[in-house]
């Protein structure tokens, strides 16, 4: 993760591979340059482009980690959290502690001294996903889409290593990718009411979990027995940004054993966490 | 009487749940802060129920919500506009909001209705809810905080305390209502916007939709063109951001919303009109009108005085004692309820 505007700048050498991040290559070959967003005053935006890239990620990554190491010195009173995302950093600051014209001069600091030190240990997860039946209501239909048949969806989701972008939408839900092209389709154009919580599901090229019953609009593919937040735990989110997931097909009746087991504490998550890795 | 008091909920209403000041340091994760959706209220309900400025509070939206005292006395206050009856052994009366009311065992607490806006805040004495990930405020969504992890429902027990000899204060001037512009910060992405939906957010009235929960309120208008893309890659929301999805009806989020969004935000509500807006019934019209985040913070300073007036202000209802009950009975019997005018008990402090 050292230098990824090198990478991005050689793979678009090779248009035909990465179009859709050639086309944004300005923004994210100048990230001494983001936006600075207004978001009220409790909080404002640091943007480092409009488009999901590596090298936006990484710079995300070191401001939060800078502002952390801040905060923790007491160099940043009034700062009340950041919320890093694909490309941007939100920090929520108590305007009557603190304001706009204090805070932007030092992040703008942070900002420039900010040396990309990431020091979170990424960790590997393999976790279960049944694909059978409702589990996965749109596999019929993206398999359709991508001319493909349904087993050949569920080979190529449960074959791709994820990479946890950020978590956010509700408690614990990540945003995962980058899923193959194949599967890669806009999001339902009536998204639906009720997705049940652990449906796994695809918008673009983006895989997400919902641990939570909620209204949504991606493609419904499977469902994940996981719970991926659990307020009782130390680290509430089971996933961190920066985290690789891969899916593990399991059949139905496995998948009710692992539900069951893991809603009883039975199970330890760590149990899905690869060794070794 | 046996054991601890506790507060019984006989009906919730629309809708009441459990806040306090809401659940900081984890919108990285996911979790949005939840909290009293008018925090001013939550502050002047505890401190007339002689409870600490950010405990929980009962958070009731429009009417109905029914309480009442088992085992013992319970000490509690209403702050906003409310309708409220007692039911005691000796019938029905009508008693007042902005002060510290005493139910005793089995009395019950009606409120019937808001004669502006649709939120009241319920302080118990001792009622302190368990707090989850550092607060007790209820985020049904995810099952944190509250009872249980959701609103409240008919039958729910909450532990309080035998209310205490404390001063029965009473809040002589309640808040005045605002019926001015929403103040809002243009962006996030105003620049997904082009002149005239700018120009037409501030100067459109919109109508506040029955679509309104904790998460957000949704307003109908003239639908706003968006300039360009109609989504963006989700960046972070906040509790006013006002997004304007493909349809250009603008959404205002609340405490509970999603902590990341794909909509464009054309604005950001001020923290300081943020409740006013919660407080707007389906049907109500509201403009905008655009400030700087100077302006914007210098705004939530200016609540936060006002706020602290307000605060002070509180007086104890009648010195020597005086049968105020029986001041409230002599009010209804005359159908008249002016008890809480200034001039009908003078400040003796």
């Amino acid at each position: 993760m050292r230098f990824q505007g090198v990478q991005l700048l050689q793979a678009c050498a090779r248009p035909r591979t990465w179009p859709a991040r050639c086309a944004i290559l300005p923004a994210v070959s100048n990230p001494d340059a983001p936006r600075w967003l207004d978001a009220g005053d409790m909080a404002f935006t640091v943007e480092f482009g409009p488009a999901i890239t590596p090298a936006a990620l990484h710079a995300v990554g070191a401001l939060d980690a800078a502002i952390a190491n801040a905060m923790a010195a007491g160099a940043l009173p009034g700062v009340v959290e950041t919320m890093p995302t694909f490309r941007s950093l939100t920090v929520f600051y108590d305007p009557l502690a603190t304001s706009r014209a204090v805070l932007q001069p030092v992040v703008q600091a942070l900002l420039d001294s900010a040396d990309g030190a990431l020091a979170a240990p990424v960790q590997h997860w393999r976790l279960p996903i049944c694909y059978e039946g409702d589990c996965g209501p749109d596999l019929a239909d993206t398999a359709a889409a991508a001319g493909l048949q349904v087993d050949d969806v569920v080979a190529l989701h449960s074959a791709t290593r994820l990479q946890v972008y950020m978590l956010g939408f509700l408690p614990g839900f990540p945003f995962m990718g980058d899923l193959p092209v194949a599967l890669q389709r806009p999001r339902r154009t009536q998204p639906r009411v009720r997705v049940p919580a652990g449906s796994v599901s695809v918008a673009n090229q983006l895989c997400a979990i919902y641990p939570w019953e909620s209204p949504g609009g991606w493609h419904l593919l499977g469902r994940c027995p996981v719970p991926l937040f659990d307020a009782r735990r130390p680290v509430p989110a089971l996933l961190a940004p920066g985290d690789r997931v891969q899916f593990q097909p399991v059949p139905w009746a496995e998948f009710q054993r692992l539900q069951a087991a893991a809603q009883g504490g039975d199970i330890d998550p760590a149990t899905w966490r690869e060794a070794g890795r | 009487m046996t054991g601890q008091p506790q507060l019984e909920v006989l009906a919730p209403g629309a809708h009441a749940a459990l806040q306090d000041a809401g659940r900081h340091g984890l919108r990285r994760v996911g979790v949005p802060w939840a909290g009293a959706l008018d925090p001013r209220l939550m502050r002047l309900a505890n401190a007339l129920a002689g409870q600490p400025p950010q405990a929980a509070v009962i958070e009731a939206v429009d009417g109905g919500l029914r309480l009442a005292a088992r085992q013992g006395p319970v000490r509690l206050a209403v702050a906003g506009d409310a309708v409220l009856d007692l039911q005691t052994a000796d019938g029905r009366r009508a008693v007042p909001a902005w002060c510290a009311l005493t139910l005793q065992d089995g009395e019950v607490l009606t409120l019937r209705s808001l004669r502006r806006g649709r939120l009241a805040a319920v302080a118990v004495q001792g009622l302190a809810p368990a707090p989850v990930l550092g607060s007790a405020s209820t985020y049904a969504r995810a099952g944190l905080g509250g009872v249980q992890g959701r609103a409240l429902r008919a039958g729910d027990v909450l532990p309080v305390a035998a209310a205490g000899p404390g001063p029965n204060l009473h809040l002589p001037q309640p808040p005045a209502w605002n019926d001015g512009p929403i103040r809002a910060v243009p962006g996030p992405q105003a620049d997904h916007f082009d002149a005239a939906a700018l120009a037409a957010f501030t100067t459109t009235a919109w109508r506040l939709t029955a679509d309104a929960d904790r998460m957000g309120v949704r307003l109908d208008g003239p639908a706003l063109q968006h300039a360009g893309a109609r989504e963006i890659v989700s960046d972070a929301t906040v509790p006013g951001s006002v997004q304007v999805p493909g349809n250009g009806l603008p959404i205002v989020l609340l405490a509970d919303a999603q902590t990341a969004g794909g909509y464009p935000k054309i604005a950001t509500v001020v923290s300081a009109d943020l409740p006013r807006v919660a407080q707007l019934r389906p049907g109500a019209t509201l403009h905008f009108q655009f400030v700087d985040v100077a302006a914007a913070e210098a705004l939530a300073r200016a609540a936060e005085a006002e706020t602290r007036a307000l605060l002070a202000s509180l007086r104890p209802w009648w010195p020597g004692g005086l049968d105020i009950e029986a001041l409230y009975t002599g009010n209804l019997v005359s159908g008249m309820l002016h008890a809480l005018a200034p001039a009908s008990h003078p400040d003796l402090d």
